[in-house]
């Protein structure tokens, strides 16, 4: 029997699902004129208390809920709290930054916690119906977000990018679960992981692996798969970019880590060598793109793609010690780049009518706040000690060497190095004397209100405490990585796991 | 004659069938250009799929894998509403549907 009840299995998500009802529904019913911002703060506050719920998931015990389709346990509860605490900062720093007569403001609120519900029940589900399901609740959600500027000419073309992209390689993840569910009958994550080995059909069974990982993949943005990614990133709106460079990020990593490491351990030999390769190219495509650009935001998008390759190399190292060394560094770089796009976003507006690297030059001059905290977050991007960057890329290449990916690891510095350029490229301009004849007062300061200061303030004390005491999260990691590789035994689903010996 | 039209097709024609209409969709999707089309390659692929579901719940006896044919139809449908809205939106802002000239900006 189950001592605990299955709606506190998805406590947060449902408190996320009632916010954003509540937001999209008083909304509708609000008059016209009324401002939208408080529907935001409901949101934020909602938000807060899925945080609080996933954090009050540690005090019972771990386990599966509704007939073995979702789990409770330190890996889904430390994904949870990170992905809680980004969606509240890139709420906080919409609230001040959205302009107030923009339309359907409520329902940009709304759309941020429906995809929160999404990315979050994305980590917590062992049954690949709901990660499908969680995994298309989150992206619907963020294709409409992509294109919330829909009256520029850029918004509808990211949202169009960023869906057609976005189907497309969530249909190959779809087809990658029917060849699994062909081979092993089932598609409970626990049994694939106990049937896959013995699988009649074993070339299904890695036909079907290869197309969930073009799935993933996509949905992380590595290489061979990243192309969406800078043009998204272009044309949403800066806050929507916070939130997804990190957060479906994160969640996609946590089904990576979970696809990989608890249902297919047996397959070892074949996702190990494609991760490899997926890590380096994602590395060095990244790194030499974001070389050559001008605008922050397209920058920024490769180095995304970068990032998503120094996490990869987490990869090859072995078990708990690899998922450990991913789990902190998507921590970290959630951490880091949401506050770059936070700072992003004050400076060049929300319409970014300074989107170039030129436009940033004397930023410390003109905002000493907003200048220092760019540099801070590159510095911390670049990988320098003290920050959240250099203990996520130290942990992810020290589980790269530990699993015997020396080279891994060797590509991943030289390409660290490699980065600095573009990072420092940024952070010069902004403390550059800016000339005489383009005076101050050509380009206002930008202002600091007191939603994005919370914003602000969460981003750099996240980044600071993963910067000087890493090892209260890394030990939060291994809590999860360890209830990865160790999972129950026996699932309880009665009635529903009707899986027989196929005909003859 | 009859026990020609009584026999079953193997299993094998319909994942063979399943996998030439997968693959139908991504070249439409990689080869059309405009955006109607290459949404509607998205949703044949998405009926492949299907199609690949419902032999395998026959094969195993599975209801799980009907079910997941409803989700998936479920899904397809908002997919469809999100992704009509887009292409209007681009539409609207582009007076365009061609894949080709929806280029602002540059990969």
């Amino acid at each position: 029997m189950n001592p605990v009840p299955d709606i506190l299995r998805i406590l947060p998500e449902v408190i996320l699902t009632l916010t954003g009802v509540a937001v999209m529904l008083i909304d509708a019913s609000l008059p016209p004129g009324f401002p939208r911002r408080y529907l935001g703060m409901a949101a934020a506050v909602g938000t807060t208390l899925a945080l609080w719920a996933s954090v009050g998931q540690l005090y019972f015990p771990q386990g599966t809920g509704f007939f073995g389709t979702v789990e409770t346990s330190a890996f889904t509860i430390f994904f949870h709290v990170l992905i809680c605490g980004i969606v509240l900062v890139a709420l906080l720093l919409s609230l001040d930054t959205l302009p107030e007569d923009s339309h359907h403001q409520g329902e940009f609120y709304a759309l941020i916690v429906f995809g929160a519900v999404g990315m979050c029940l994305l980590t917590g589900a062992v049954e690949l119906l709901v990660v499908f399901i969680a995994l298309e609740i989150s992206s619907i959600s963020t294709y409409i977000l992509a294109g919330y500027r829909k009256n520029t000419g850029s918004g509808p073309e990211a949202a169009i990018k960023y869906f057609l992209l976005g189907s497309f390689a969530t249909a190959f993840l779809l087809y990658g679960v029917a060849l699994i569910f062909g081979a092993t009958g089932t598609t409970q994550i626990y049994e694939i992981a106990h049937l896959a080995p013995t699988a009649q059909n074993h070339s299904f069974v890695l036909a079907g692996l290869a197309l969930m990982l073009v799935g993933i993949l996509f949905k992380v943005s590595a290489a061979p798969f990243h192309v969406w990614t800078p043009d998204v990133y272009e044309g949403a709106p800066s806050p929507v970019v916070a939130l997804l460079s990190t957060a479906p990020k994160a969640a996609a990593f946590a089904l990576l880590l979970r696809v990989v490491y608890e249902m297919f351990p047996s397959l070892h030999s074949l996702w190990s060598p494609l991760l490899w390769i997926v890590a380096v190219l994602s590395m060095t495509v990244g790194n030499l793109a974001a070389l050559r650009q001008q605008n922050v935001k397209r920058m920024l998008a490769y180095s995304s793609i970068a990032h998503a390759g120094y996490l990869l190399a987490a990869f090859a190292g072995l078990g708990t010690s690899g998922i450990a060394a991913a789990s902190f560094y998507a921590a970290a770089y959630a951490a880091m780049n949401v506050g770059i796009f936070a700072v992003i976003t004050l400076v060049s507006g929300y319409d970014e009518k300074l989107p170039l690297i030129d436009d940033f030059r004397g930023l410390i001059y003109r905002s000493p706040l907003l200048g220092s905290l760019l540099i801070f977050f590159l510095v911390s991007l670049v990988g320098i000690p003290f920050t959240g960057g250099f203990f996520g890329k130290f942990y992810s290449f020290s589980a790269a060497v530990g699993g015997g990916a020396v080279w891994l690891a060797i590509i991943g510095l030289l390409n660290s190095g490699l980065a600095a350029a573009y990072y420092l490229r940024l952070a010069l301009a902004a403390a550059q004397r800016p000339e005489k004849k383009n005076a101050e007062a050509a380009i206002p300061a930008p202002q600091v209100g007191i939603a994005v200061g919370a914003a602000l303030l969460l981003a750099v004390a996240a980044t600071l405490v993963l910067g000087i005491v890493p090892n209260e999260v890394l030990r939060a990691a291994e809590a999860g990585a360890h209830t990865l590789q160790e999972p129950p035994a026996q699932v309880n689903a009665p009635g529903f796991s009707v899986a027989q010996e196929p005909k003859p | 004659m009859s026990s020609f039209f009584s026999q079953e097709i193997p299993i094998s024609w319909y994942l063979l069938l399943s996998a030439v209409l997968f693959s139908l969709g991504v070249a439409g999707f990689l080869i059309k250009r405009n955006l109607i089309t290459v949404f509607m390659s998205i949703e044949l692929m998405l009926n492949a799929v299907n199609l690949s579901f419902v032999t395998f719940a026959h094969q195993w006896h599975a209801v799980k894998g009907q079910i997941f044919v409803l989700f998936v139809m479920v899904v397809a449908a908002a997919e469809a509403a999100v992704g009509l809205a887009i292409i209007i939106a681009v539409f609207r802002a582009r007076a365009t549907l061609a894949v080709d000239r929806i280029d602002l900006m540059k990969l």
